[in-house]
């Protein structure tokens, strides 16, 4: 055997550029495993496994380095190596300048393998710095030797052997004669361990070879994975998506055929095809810890900038996601993790002032729930300042003042995620966070998911991301309005409701309708009318889709409710990006196209969800002085014989309407018996001294619930439900009215139903259980 | 720049129109269309490619012309992009042609601005002449409103 053998040196240039493309695959994930094993080390400083595996990870690209020529590359991994060695031998402790000088080499190689995958060379980069600060911490003094040092060197048993030991177990050499020729290596000997020892006639030629036999038949045998390049496993999951299709409009097929042996035949094919599928949809599955392994790091780094201690907790880093997804969370997760550490978490100093240990906690947890990942991001940091966010949104002409003091708390946050707020750039010191928020919302938005905050002052803050499994092949309800069909994910989908004839129970006042659903208003939108079909002939029969947007339910109304079918997610064509009702478009069994409604999108263009539509609005009257406007659905109702009066439709969980012969007396006041219970009746006429309140056979009720207990408001005639933003004109804050509006063009008061019930001794009356 | 050779004709109401044979993928008769409520009005529809979503812009639209009489169907002419493949549905296909570069000139000042947007050239063939489309405005949607 000659001694190229030895040394591994591939024989022919052939394979050369196939060796350099593993290579850097193996350096760069074997850089990743070193910077979170290191991390973890600095924590665990006793653990020999993770030593070792430290250890390892730089051996390897040193050995191989040497092999491939990289000269450099060698020197400054052999620096590192030597560090390492001397803490396997226990004469040297990690601490925090030892880390840094790892990481910095760690960087130092990244760089270089980069280079060399451009241009095949290893850059004429100045690495000295690298090398003085590692040979800086060599010279440092000696750890103490106590009990925390590492424990005596132990192989793992998955991980391929040194040749070192494997030649010294097979009593080729001594150990002596191993160590020394690593001594040799480490005083800078750029020749492989094999060649020294041939060379110093401490093995033959022979038995190093079967030394290196041995070792990479360990490697073969602890790989029972293989690399497959990623555009090959999207076209195959692109055939499959093909493969769905097709088996799809063979089973549409099969309805109409009587053959036995066919009807089986087709049913193995589904049953194959949907094995497939899982099967190669868990090929593209990934850990989300691969994401996460780097965010420890980027803590590291960031904390130490700015003289802050951040610990990092992880849950749940098995999770596993499709690739494309983890992609895609890469960049926002990032953000998010900076934020919370150079906003959010405090100074040592200042958390020690406020009773919290000196160093930050950050808890990124994932798991899944309903088809669905979650992932939460937690610091106990000093939480997001809600009155200065605020006053930044009104400065920047976000929101009005007025408004601003009518902001739930849960809106105010949602401001982190608005535009404006991110790009000005005094604003990141003030409001805590928002440093590219809206871009963190618009990327997860864009596969499918959503973001949720939630913070206390002084206590913390957390992020809850929830984003689909996958993007590919989605299970979705298929239907049928205007004699077109529309897919609606089945994730959005909360329940079908069919109903026929007069008991429909949907109100239907001047187009806006409401369906009372279980004793909550379901506002409903008419597909037919969003999307401008033809509609088709009345009917009697409305099918109802109820579907959940962001925090709000709504009902949409569809011609015909079809089937639940696996769709492949196919995007749209960028000409038609701006129709945001649209999710996709997607092939059906017969072959023609169907679109994916975009459920979050719909309910935007219905004004379903008017959060969303807010900040426009108020853009819309930045500088319209003292009024303020929310856009809102307000119950339209007279009481008396010409008060026009509103209330948010969102306090209204049912309307309903009782013969004045139901009506009993029950501690002073008028009541009646109402789902079990016993409900207050308020003559708002009364009340609020309007005249002309006649009395009625037929008294019409507003259900006003809270807490559990339903007061029911005794109106005239409920007029209509407008859509519109309020402007609030007067606000005379006369006890029981909010102000005045003009809603539909005519002057409306605004009932202040809570400051109503208040007056009336109200607010706190049980409804008894009957 | 290389002025193309081999040109794709089709007919538009009178008029006659090529692309440069690399940039078409293929040429097929028409297909069933999925149309899509409030998308701009030049898009004509979605259409099944073998699998593949395609839009399909409707190009007599797209220049202002008269919409489509009667029972004649229109073709797809299917444009290579990077972003995935485009259609346009035009009335007729012509032959491929091969056009010399001194024949080539810049469309007259005199035609209408919005029709001159989506013109490159002009080729001067014996009978006829032959306009130049430009595919990457044929296939932009201007004055999108949000919906």
């Amino acid at each position: 055997m000659d001694s190229s053998r030895l040394t591994g040196e591939p024989s022919s240039n052939d394979g050369m550029e196939e060796v350099i493309k593993e290579f850097l695959v193996e350096s760069n994930e074997g850089l990743d495993r070193f910077d979170s094993d290191l991390m973890a080390l600095e924590k665990d400083k006793s653990s020999r496994e993770l030593l070792d595996s430290v250890f390892r990870a730089i051996h390897t690209i040193k050995g191989t380095g040497s092999v491939l020529g990289y000269e450099k590359l060698v020197a400054i991994s052999h620096a590192g190596e030597t560090v390492l060695s001397r803490m396997r031998e226990g004469k040297l402790l990690l601490g925090p300048e030892i880390a840094t000088a790892l990481l910095t080499m760690a960087d130092a190689l990244r760089q270089m393998l980069q280079e060399i995958a451009a241009s095949g060379s290893e850059g004429d980069g100045d690495y000295d710095s690298v090398l003085q600060q590692l040979s800086a911490v060599l010279r440092a003094p000696p750890a103490p030797s106590d009990e925390r040092s590492p424990a005596p060197a132990s192989l793992d048993k998955d991980a391929p052997p040194f040749l070192g030991d494997i030649l010294v177990t097979s009593a080729v050499c001594k150990p002596a004669e191993v160590q020394a020729a690593i001594e040799l290596q480490d005083r800078g000997d750029p020749r492989p361990l094999g060649q020294i020892l041939v060379d110093s006639g401490a093995a033959k030629p022979e038995a190093v070879a079967e030394g290196l036999r041995m070792q990479s038949e360990h490697r073969d045998l602890g790989s029972n994975t293989i690399r497959v390049d990623v555009a090959l496993l999207d076209k195959v999951m692109n055939l499959v998506g093909e493969l769905v299709l097709a088996r799809n409009q063979v089973l549409q097929f099969t309805a109409t055929q009587e053959d036995s042996s066919f009807l089986s035949t087709a049913q193995r094919l589904n049953l194959i095809t949907t094995e497939l599928q899982e099967g190669v949809m868990k090929t593209r599955m990934q850990p989300i810890g691969n994401v996460w392994n780097k965010l420890p790091r980027i803590v590291r780094d960031l904390s130490l900038g700015c003289g802050k201690r951040v610990e990092v907790e992880m849950e749940g880093a098995e999770t596993e996601l499709d690739k494309t997804i983890i992609e895609a969370i890469k960049d926002p997760l990032t953000h998010i993790i900076r934020n919370a550490v150079d906003h959010g978490i405090e100074p040592p100093e200042v958390r020690t002032a406020r009773g919290k240990s000196p160093e930050g906690h950050l808890v990124l947890r994932a798991f899944h729930e309903g088809g669905q990942v979650n992932i939460e991001i937690s610091d106990d940091g000093a939480g997001i300042p809600t009155e200065k966010l605020k006053a930044k949104a009104i400065a920047n002409g976000l929101i009005t003042a007025d408004h601003a003091a009518r902001m739930s708390e849960r809106e105010v946050l949602h401001l982190v995620f608005a535009p404006g707020l991110s790009t000005a750039q005094q604003v990141n010191n003030i409001s805590g966070r928002g440093v590219g928020m809206d871009v963190v919302r618009t990327n997860i938005e864009k596969i499918g998911g959503t973001v949720d905050v939630q913070s206390a002052a002084g206590k913390g803050t957390l992020l809850k991301i929830k984003i689909p499994l996958t993007l590919a092949i989605i299970p979705a309800l298929i239907v049928t309005s205007g004699a077109e069909r529309f897919a609606i994910p089945q994730v959005s989908l909360i329940e079908l409701v069919r109903c026929e004839g007069e008991q429909a129970g949907i109100e239907d006042i001047h187009g806006a309708a409401v369906y009372r659903l279980r004793g909550n208003l379901l506002p409903l939108v008419y597909l037919n009318r969003e999307l401008r079909l033809e509609g088709r002939t009345a009917s009697d029969v409305v099918n109802i889709v109820v579907l959940q947007a962001g925090d709000h339910q709504f009902g949409l109304v569809v011609d015909e409710i079809n089937d639940t079918e696996e769709i492949v997610v196919k995007p749209l064509s960028k000409q038609l990006k701006s129709v945001a009702c649209f999710a996709g478009a997607t092939i059906m069994g017969d072959g023609r196209v169907a679109l994916i409604l975009d459920v979050l999108g719909l309910a935007q263009m219905a004004r379903v969800v008017s959060e969303l539509h807010e900040q426009t609005i108020s853009k819309n009257l930045a500088g319209a002085g003292e009024q303020t406007a929310r856009r809102e659905s307000w119950l339209l109702f007279r009481i008396g014989k010409d008060g026009r009066m509103a209330i948010p439709l969102s306090l209204v969980s049912r309307l309903e309407e009782f013969p004045a012969s139901k009506i009993e007396r029950f501690a002073g006041r008028e009541v009646v018996q109402y789902r079990g219970q016993i409900m207050p009746l308020l003559r708002l006429a009364d009340v609020l001294g309007y005249a002309g309140a006649g009395e009625s056979e037929l008294l019409q009720v507003v259900v006003y619930s809270s807490n559990g207990r339903s007061i029911g408001l005794v109106v005239e005639e409920i007029l209509d439900i407008a859509d519109q933003a309020a402007e609030v004109r007067h606000r005379q804050q006369s006890g029981n009215l909010t102000g005045a509006a003009v809603l539909q063009q005519r002057v409306t008061d605004l009932l202040d139903v809570p400051a109503l019930l208040a007056s009336q001794s109200l607010a706190g009356l049980e409804g008894v259980q009957a | 720049m290389s002025q193309p050779r081999q040109l794709c004709t089709f007919f538009l109401e009178d008029l006659f129109f090529g692309v440069e044979v690399e940039k078409v993928q293929e040429v097929i008769r028409y297909q069933e269309m999925t149309r899509i409520p409030l998308a701009p009005e030049v898009i004509a529809g979605l259409i099944n490619l073998r699998g593949q979503i395609v839009t399909a812009i409707d190009l007599r639209r797209q220049l202002q012309l008269p919409a489509r009489t009667g029972e004649q169907l229109p073709m797809n002419v299917v444009i290579r992009r990077e972003d995935g493949p485009i259609s346009l549905l035009v009335d007729e296909i012509g032959d491929v042609v091969e056009v010399e570069e001194d024949s080539f000139e810049n469309p007259p000042d005199t035609l209408e601005s919005r029709r001159r947007d989506f013109l490159r050239g002009i080729y001067k063939l014996k009978e006829d002449l032959l306009l130049l489309l430009d595919t990457e405005k044929a296939v932009s949607v201007a004055g999108v409103h949000a919906a």
